[in-house]
């Protein structure tokens, strides 16, 4: 299915969840509770259409086609 | 060179002088200060905004001895990954997110929540601003946004205008801590109102921090000896020419401050007053 990832087209396997999205965009294996396997912690938050997503919730989140994901970050500011 | 130190900056918070031993006031740290229940070791809170350079923030962040620092939310982008996040868990530095950015109560909310989620916290730094031309706040949605937070269970570090009024406001709605400006963001002019931050200071009840347009050391010493509970500043450091030499000196400008204050400075005086005898001087008749 296609869907936009902070703002750019991206195409995930039919079936896939919000999991699969982040996985998938930092190149990092979750586990159920969202949180990354190797042991650090995450650092990062999506929204789903302005609607924050918890971390808990991501694996039972299917993603439907058209849906826009954004996966944010903490980045340098005063 | 000079001295074998030159070239390194001097990193150590110490107060303490060598003439004085036994004075335990002159050895002591300087007081934490104390935020929702939490007590940080420095009173310089030091952003992130502005480095060039990962490694050369993390260097100025350890040398300036702050224990809160701010970040922005932003896309995640695969060139630089979480790698600030992780660089401050690393130093063991708490994070206060920011809203940079938002001009509406609405979207500052939303950024707020997504830096709950992402790196768990309830701190804020509310940032809403009128305008990219000054990037001064907007006094009405930043009192909406801090009460929508406070609703939902943040502790909001409000940042607001150097007004007496607008302070008392935001702390009647439940800010955890006001933030006035010395002066607009990134001009480095200092505190351009020293009477509205000291009377700003003399109605709170809750932490003040000075934030924004502090340019040199000696500002934030100013900052602080007006009464200021802290001083927050970014730029000031990563962008001076010796950001790591700044930081220092920030961290010993707002500690000097702080022991200022407390100390009680002496009243301004119209006209001169001789601190030595005038008696018994050489050659004098009598």
């Amino acid at each position: 299915m296609k869907v936009r990832i902070n703002g750019r087209p991206a195409v995930l396997d039919d079936g896939a969840t919000l999991r699969d999205a982040v996985a998938l965009t930092i190149g990092r294996e979750l586990d159920d509770a969202g949180n990354p396997r190797d042991g650090r912690r995450l650092g990062v938050a999506v929204a789903v259409d302005a609607d924050v997503v918890p971390r808990s919730n991501w694996g039972r989140t299917a993603v439907v086609d058209g849906t826009d994901i954004e996966i944010l970050t903490a980045v340098q500011g005063g | 060179m000079h001295t074998a130190t030159e070239g390194t900056a001097p990193t150590g918070l110490s107060v303490a002088t060598d003439s004085a031993p036994g004075f335990a006031a002159h050895t002591a740290p300087v007081d934490p200060l104390v935020i929702d229940g939490v007590a940080l070791g420095s009173r310089l809170i030091m952003g992130t905004g502005g480095a060039p350079s990962l490694d050369g923030l993390g260097a100025a962040l350890q040398a300036s001895g702050t224990e809160l620092t701010t970040v922005a939310m932003r896309r995640y982008s695969p060139e630089t990954g979480s790698s600030l996040f992780e660089l401050l868990e690393d130093l063991g530095i708490r994070v206060l997110p920011n809203t940079a950015g938002c001009f509406t109560a609405r979207d500052a909310v939303l950024t707020a929540e997504l830096a709950r989620e992402a790196l768990g916290t309830d701190w804020v730094k509310l940032e809403v601003i009128a305008d990219e031309e000054t990037l001064l706040p907007d006094a009405v949605e930043l009192l909406d946004a801090t009460e929508q937070l406070v609703r939902r269970g943040f502790k909001v570090f409000a940042y607001t205008n150097d007004d007496p009024v607008l302070a008392l406001r935001l702390e009647q709605v439940g800010a955890a801590a006001v933030m006035p400006l010395g002066a607009p963001i990134g001009t480095g002019l200092g505190v351009l109102n020293p009477h509205n931050i000291e009377l700003i200071v003399s109605r709170a009840s809750v932490p003040v921090v000075l934030d924004a347009g502090i340019g040199t050391a000696s500002d934030a010493a100013l900052a602080m000896e007006l009464g200021c509970d802290a001083v927050l500043l970014a730029t000031a450091v990563t962008r001076a020419q010796d950001p790591v030499r700044m930081a220092a000196a920030f961290r010993h400008a707002v500690a000097a401050g702080r022991l200022a204050r407390g100390a009680g400075r002496i009243p301004k005086r119209e006209h001169a007053q001789a601190s030595s005898p005038m008696a018994g001087l050489a050659g004098a008749a009598g």
